[in-house]
C-alpha cells in the first residue's frame, strides 16, 4: 500500500473522571466574562460618529467638565460579551420555567417582528393625531379583547406594570369612594396574597387588614364578611387565588362586599386558567388588571418591561386616568385634556407620561389574533390540565395541602414531605438547578410552610411534562430516603455556586469603581 | 393551534392519569353560572401567522413613522439611531424570554447586565448609587418625590414650571396623596424663581434640566437653596444623551436624578416601554424604590452578583415597603447598556456634541424664518419658537404636507395662555440638511 | 444584680437600676438567619410598652423589634450599624439594640424569666 502517515486516533480512548481547574477559568463552551469596565480601553469606540467641535455660546456655562468615566469597546467586543452574559441565563426558550403565579408561556416571535413594524417601533408618542390613527386603532382593538374576554365595560390602558395596574385599580377606587362623600380607609387583603398587593394598598393610602385563609387554602369568605364595614373601601381578591384554586364563593363575597359598599379588586395574575371560559365580570368584581407579560405572552426580558391594562365595572368606569380613547365617525381621539372630557367621565389623574406600554400591545395583540377566542380558551384548558397531570402525578411522593381536588392553572405543594430529611424547599430547588430547570416558585405563599408553587402553562409538551415529573419524583425520593449528598451544596453545574446574600447586603457594592491607584513611590 | 404543543391523544391520557372524565370535572369549583360557552365572546377564531401579520400591517401602515418623512418631534421622546448590534443582542433568547434573576445562579447574565447598567447610570447622573431601572421617567420622578417625603418627613413637593407636564400630573395623582403638590409658574424660555418657594414646610423641588421647553437649568443655586431649607433637589432629565455634554445633576448638587432613559437603545414606540433610571446619593440608599444588583461570591470564591437589599420591597415588606413596584424595564434597560457600551466615553461625547450642532444649525436656519422668534437661549438638542399664530393648527397644516414640524406646547398644557403659539422642535444626529431645508420650506409657507 | 427577662415577641430585657438593656433572644437571631441591617430608635425618644422600636432585617425578611417595656431611650448600640453580624454572634450580650430609663419597674416584673421563656419556646 502507499504509506498514509496521517493516522489519528479516532476513539475516545478511557475518560479520566477527575475535575480539572482550567488556566482561563473557562470551562469549555461555558466563557466568563468581565466587566465592560475591565475590557474597556480609552479611545475605543463602537459607533464611527464624526467628530463635531461646539461652542459653549448656548450652554449656559453648563458644559460638562470632567469625562463621565465610560469604558470604550469595539462592536465585536461588545457582541461578545453579551452574547458570552446572555449563555449565563436560564430562559422559557431553553427549558421549562415552573413558576407558580408567573405564567412562563411561550414568547411567540412573531410578535416581535409585529412590534418591531416602523409604523408601531418608530411612531413618536406625541406625533399629530391623524398620524397615528393606525396606533390608537390598534389600542382600540386591544381594549375590545380585554373587555370582551373579562366581561368589563371599560379599560385603562396607561399601567406599565402588574403593580402599576393595581395602583390604578385601588387609586379609582379611591376616587370613586371620595365622589360619594364619603371616609373609607380600610381595605381587605387575604393573607395569602401577593406582596403587591398589601404594598399597592399601602401606597395608595389605605391601612391593611388582614384576612385569614381557611385549612382548605380558601379565603375565609364569612371572616371577610364580617370584616366589612363602612370603613372599608374594598376588598383585593385573587382568583384563581394564590393556592391555585378557584374562589368558589366569590360571587356571593362580591355581593356582599357591594352591600356594604365598597369595590372588588381582583388581582388577575392568575387570570390565564379562565380566559375564554370565566369572565370576571360575571362573578361582580369592579377591576382587575391583567398581566400581558403573564396571559399574553409578552416576554419576561429579565425583569421586565411589562404592562397592566386595567379593566373596570360601571361603577368605576367613570374614574378611569388620562389618557382616554374614544372612537367616532371621525376616527379616533386620545383625549389628554380635562376641558375635552365626555360626559361623566372624572378621570383620577395619570398615572405616567404618554399613553402606555404600546411596544406589548402590539405583542399581546398578535398572540390574541393568532390564538383567537378558540385558542385563549384551549390554552387556560391546557394550562388547567398540565397543572393537574403534575398534582396527580406527584402528591404520592410529594406532599400537596389541598391535593385532594383539582387545582387550577397551578400546583401547590409544601415542606412536608420533607420534614426530618434535613433538606429545605430551598435546597430541593438548588438541586433542580443541576437538573436542568428553573425552580418553581419558592416560600409563596406564605400561607404553608416552604411552600412550592408548580405553573407549567400550556407551552410544554406532555414529553416535556414527564421528565419534568421524573426529574422531581427521583428527588424527592432521594430526599426521603437520606441521601443528602446531592443537596448539600446544589447547584453544582449552573455557571454560579450558592451566592453569598448576607455579604451582598451587610457591605452593598452596586456599581463598579475602579481599583485604588497603587501609592506612588516616594 | 402553532403555541399548543397538546395532541388530543395527550389530552386524554392526562385525564386518565387524572381521573377526570374531562376538562370541564377541573373546573368544578367555577360557578356553574359562571361558565361560559365560546360562542359569548364575539371574538374572532385562529389565524395563522400571514392573516395576524396582514391586520397588523395594515394597522402600521396608517401611521406616520418618525424615520417617514423630516421629523422634529421630542418632548420627553426623541429620535436617536440604535446600532443594528442592540436589536439583535437584546433578541437572544436568553435575554428576551428569562425571568427575573431570583435564582442568581442561573440568571449571571442579566445579573452582570444590571449591575455594568447601574455602574452607568451612576457615572451619567453623577451620583453614588443608581438602581436597576423604574418603568420609566414619569414614574421614577414620582418616586423621587415619595422618597423625598420619606426621608424629609415633610409634605410639600414644589414642581419646576419647566417640569414636563405629564410628569407633573403623574406625581400630582401619585404623591398628591402624602402631601401638598405645588407647581411653580410655566416661564417658557426663562428660569422662574423656584428658591424662592422652598419652605421649611418643603420635602423637595423638582428640576427638569434641558426642560420641557429645551431651555439648560442651573441645578446649583436650586441645591443650594434646598438644602439651606432641609428640602432635597430632585433633578429630572428626559434626553438621557444630555448627560454627554451637561454637566451631571449630581455634580451640580442634586440629591435625587430621575431620568428617562428611552433615547439611549430605545426606539419611540409611541410612548412605551421605555426605561425609568434612578440615581441617589449612598445615604439613601435603604429608602430608594426599585431593584438593587450587588456584587458578591460565591461559593467557590468567584465573583457574582445577586439582588439585594430586598427588604425594600413588597414582596418581603408588604405594606411597608419603598414602593409597590415589582418589575423593572429589563429588556429595555439591556438595550440602553448595550448602546452605552458601544459608545463608550469618545462615542457619547461625539452623539452629545453632534445633537447640539444640529440644534443650533437648525435654530439658526428658522431664526430667518418671518415671524419666529427663538425663546430659548440655550438648548441641548431642543429649542422652542414662538410662532405669530398658534403652534398646533401648523404642525397639522405640516404633517400634511410631510412634515412632522415638532410639539406643540398646547398639547402639553392646553390652558396655559403662554403656551399657545409655541412650538418644540427638536434636532438630533437622525435630522438631515434635506430635513431642515423642508421644515423651512414648509413653516415659512405656512405663516405668510 | 442585674436580672435577664424575655417577652412573647422574643425580646430579652436586663435591667440595672432603673436602666434597661434591651435585645433580641438568640433564639430569635437563629430563626432570623444572618442580620445584614437593623434600624435603631434615637436617643430621647419616648417608647410603650409593646411599641415597635427597632428593626431587623435579614435577606429574606425584615422583623419589628417591640420595646418590652415603656421608658425613654437612652443609648443605641451603633456599632450594629457596621457590624450586624453582632447581633448573630452575641445576641444576649454585644448584640444588645438599645437602652431605655425604665418607667414603670411593674412592667417588668410582670415579664417571662428565663425558664418560662424557655418554656414558651418549646410550645411555640
Amino acid at each position: 500500500m502507499s504509506m498514509n502517515n496521517q493516522g489519528r486516533p479516532s476513539q475516545p480512548g478511557t475518560v479520566r473522571g477527575d475535575d480539572m481547574p482550567t488556566i482561563s477559568g473557562n470551562r469549555g463552551l461555558d466563557l466568563e466574562a468581565a466587566l465592560i469596565f475591565e475590557i474597556g480601553r480609552a479611545g475605543v469606540t463602537g459607533v464611527d460618529l464624526p467628530d463635531v467641535k461646539v461652542d459653549d455660546a448656548r450652554l449656559g456655562g453648563l458644559r460638562r467638565k470632567d469625562a463621565v468615566g465610560l469604558p470604550g469597546l469595539s462592536e465585536p467586543e461588545v457582541i461578545r460579551h453579551y452574547v458570552r452574559l446572555s449563555r449565563q441565563n436560564y430562559a422559557i426558550d431553553a427549558g421549562l420555567y415552573p413558576l407558580g403565579s408567573c405564567t412562563m408561556k411561550h414568547n411567540p416571535r412573531l410578535n416581535e417582528k409585529m412590534a418591531r413594524l416602523p409604523g408601531f417601533g418608530d411612531l413618536h408618542p406625541l406625533a399629530p393625531r391623524a398620524a397615528t390613527q393606525g396606533a390608537l386603532q390598534l389600542i382600540d382593538q386591544l381594549m375590545t379583547w380585554l373587555m370582551t374576554l373579562t366581561g368589563m365595560p371599560a379599560v385603562a390602558m396607561s399601567p406599565k406594570a402588574g403593580a402599576h395596574g393595581e395602583l390604578c385599580g385601588l387609586l379609582a377606587i379611591r376616587a370613586a369612594v371620595e365622589a360619594r362623600g364619603e371616609k373609607r380607609s380600610r381595605i381587605l387583603v387575604p393573607e395569602s396574597a401577593h406582596g403587591t398587593n398589601p404594598a399597592t394598598a399601602a401606597f395608595a393610602g389605605f391601612t391593611v387588614d388582614e384576612v385569614p385563609a381557611k385549612p382548605n387554602g380558601h379565603v375565609d369568605a364569612a371572616a371577610l364578611k364580617a370584616k366589612l364595614g363602612p370603613d372599608v373601601a374594598a376588598i383585593m381578591l385573587t382568583n384563581p387565588n394564590t393556592c391555585g384554586l378557584f374562589e368558589g364563593e366569590v360571587i356571593e363575597i362580591a355581593k356582599a362586599v357591594h352591600a356594604a359598599g365598597a369595590y372588588f379588586y381582583c388581582d388577575g395574575a392568575n387570570f390565564n386558567a379562565i380566559a375564554g371560559r370565566v369572565r370576571p365580570g360575571d362573578l361582580g368584581i369592579d377591576a382587575m388588571h391583567i398581566n400581558l407579560h403573564k396571559t399574553f405572552s409578552t416576554p419576561h426580558g429579565g425583569g421586565g418591561p411589562g404592562a397592566g391594562p386595567v379593566v373596570l365595572s360601571e361603577r368605576l368606569a367613570a374614574y378611569a386616568p388620562l389618557p382616554l380613547l374614544l372612537a367616532d365617525k371621525d376616527g379616533f381621539h386620545l383625549i389628554e385634556d380635562r376641558a375635552e372630557l365626555p360626559a361623566g367621565a372624572k378621570p383620577f389623574g395619570r398615572m405616567c407620561a404618554f399613553h402606555g406600554q404600546m411596544g406589548m400591545f402590539v405583542r399581546a395583540l398578535s398572540y390574541m389574533l393568532s390564538h383567537g377566542r378558540d385558542g385563549v380558551r384551549q390554552a387556560s384548558e391546557d394550562a388547567v390540565l398540565s397543572a393537574n397531570y403534575i398534582l396527580a402525578s406527584l402528591k404520592d411522593v410529594m406532599s400537596a395541602p389541598f391535593g385532594d381536588g383539582p387545582c387550577m392553572h397551578e400546583a401547590l405543594f409544601d415542606d412536608s414531605f420533607l420534614e426530618g430529611t434535613g433538606v429545605t424547599t430551598l435546597d430541593f430547588a438548588k438541586a433542580m438547578i443541576d437538573e436542568g430547570y428553573h425552580p418553581m416558585t419558592m416560600y409563596f405563599p406564605l400561607v404553608v410552610h416552604g411552600a412550592m408553587l408548580i405553573e407549567p402553562t400550556e407551552s410544554e409538551s406532555k414529553e416535556s411534562l414527564d421528565r419534568f415529573i421524573a426529574v422531581l419524583r427521583g428527588l424527592a425520593e432521594e430526599a426521603k430516603a437520606g441521601k443528602r449528598e446531592r443537596f448539600e451544596g446544589a447547584p453544582r453545574y449552573a455557571p454560579r455556586r450558592r451566592l453569598d446574600e448576607t455579604a451582598a447586603a451587610r457591605k452593598p457594592v452596586l456599581r463598579w469603581k475602579p481599583d485604588p491607584l497603587p501609592q506612588a513611590a516616594e | 393551534m402553532r403555541y399548543l404543543p397538546l395532541t388530543p391523544d395527550d389530552r386524554r391520557a392526562m385525564l386518565a392519569k387524572i381521573g377526570a372524565p374531562d376538562i370541564d370535572a377541573l373546573f368544578r369549583d367555577v360557578p356553574r353560572e359562571a361558565v361560559v360557552p365560546l360562542s359569548v365572546f364575539d371574538l374572532p377564531e385562529t389565524q395563522g401567522e400571514l392573516e395576524v401579520e396582514r391586520a397588523l400591517s395594515k394597522l402600521a401602515s396608517r401611521n406616520v413613522a418618525a424615520g417617514s418623512m423630516p421629523s422634529f418631534c421630542g418632548a420627553g421622546a426623541y429620535k436617536h439611531h440604535v446600532p443594528s448590534a442592540v436589536d439583535h443582542l437584546i433578541q437572544r433568547s436568553e435575554f428576551l424570554t428569562a425571568y427575573t434573576p431570583y435564582q442568581p445562579e442561573i440568571a449571571q447574565g442579566t445579573l452582570q447586565v444590571l449591575f455594568e447598567f447601574q455602574s452607568q447610570v451612576a457615572l451619567l447622573t453623577g451620583m453614588e448609587a443608581a438602581n436597576a431601572s423604574l418603568y420609566d421617567g414619569s414614574t421614577a420622578t414620582a418616586e423621587a418625590v415619595l422618597m423625598a417625603q420619606r426621608l424629609t418627613r415633610r409634605g410639600k413637593a414644589i414642581l419646576s414650571g419647566g417640569l414636563h407636564p405629564h410628569y407633573a400630573e403623574t406625581v400630582e395623582t401619585v404623591a398628591g396623596l402624602s402631601g401638598l403638590v405645588a407647581r411653580a409658574p410655566v416661564t417658557p424660555g426663562k428660569a422662574e424663581d423656584i428658591a424662592g418657594l422652598i419652605d421649611s414646610e418643603t420635602a423637595c423641588v423638582v428640576v427638569q434640566s434641558p426642560d420641557v421647553f429645551g431651555l439648560i437649568r442651573n441645578l446649583r443655586p436650586i441645591a443650594e437653596a434646598a438644602h439651606a431649607k432641609g428640602a432635597l433637589l430632585i433633578a429630572v432629565v428626559t434626553e438621557a444623551v444630555s448627560l454627554g455634554l451637561l454637566e451631571s445633576p449630581g455634580a451640580q448638587g442634586a440629591d435625587i436624578v430621575a431620568c428617562e432613559g428611552q433615547s439611549i437603545g430605545n426606539g419611540l414606540n409611541f410612548g412605551g416601554p421605555y426605561v425609568g433610571l434612578f440615581a441617589a446619593r449612598e445615604k439613601f440608599l435603604r429608602q430608594m424604590p426599585g431593584r438593587l444588583c450587588g456584587e458578591t461570591v460565591d461559593a467557590s470564591g468567584k465573583r457574582g452578583f445577586v439582588l439585594t437589599l430586598s427588604t425594600r420591597e413588597q414582596h418581603i415588606r408588604r405594606e411597608k415597603a419603598t414602593s409597590n413596584i415589582c418589575t423593572n424595564s429589563g429588556l429595555c434597560a439591556l438595550a440602553f447598556t448595550i448602546h452605552l457600551s458601544l459608545l463608550g466615553e469618545e462615542g457619547l461625547a461625539r452623539l452629545a456634541r453632534l445633537n447640539h450642532a444640529r440644534a443650533c444649525a437648525l435654530a439658526n436656519r428658522l431664526a430667518h424664518v418671518p415671524g419666529v422668534e427663538l425663546l430659548t437661549p440655550s438648548f441641548f438638542n431642543e429649542f422652542t419658537l414662538k410662532l405669530p399664530k398658534p403652534a398646533a393648527p401648523v404642525v397639522d397644516a405640516l404633517a400634511q404636507k410631510g412634515v412632522l414640524a415638532g410639539v406643540p406646547a398646547s398639547r402639553l398644557m392646553p390652558h396655559e395662555a403662554a403656551a399657545r403659539d409655541l412650538l418644540i422642535v427638536a434636532a438630533t444626529e437622525t435630522n438631515t440638511d434635506d430635513d431642515f431645508a423642508a421644515l423651512e420650506a414648509a413653516l415659512t409657507e405656512a405663516l405668510k | 444584680m442585674s436580672e435577664m427577662r424575655f417577652t412573647d415577641q422574643h425580646e430579652w430585657v436586663r435591667l440595672e437600676g432603673d436602666e434597661a438593656t434591651i435585645g433580641i433572644t438568640r433564639h430569635a437571631a437563629e430563626q432570623l438567619g444572618d442580620v445584614v441591617f437593623v434600624e435603631l430608635p434615637a436617643a430621647g425618644r419616648k417608647v410603650g410598652a409593646g411599641a415597635e422600636a427597632a428593626v431587623v432585617e435579614s435577606v429574606k425578611a425584615a422583623s419589628e423589634v417591640y420595646a418590652p417595656v415603656s421608658g425613654e431611650v437612652t443609648a443605641a448600640n451603633d456599632a450594629l450599624v457596621a457590624e450586624p453580624a453582632k447581633v448573630n454572634e452575641d445576641p444576649e450580650g454585644a448584640g444588645w439594640f438599645f437602652k431605655l430609663k425604665l418607667s414603670d419597674k411593674a412592667e417588668f416584673a410582670k415579664l417571662m424569666d428565663a425558664a418560662a421563656y424557655q418554656e414558651f419556646v418549646k410550645e411555640h
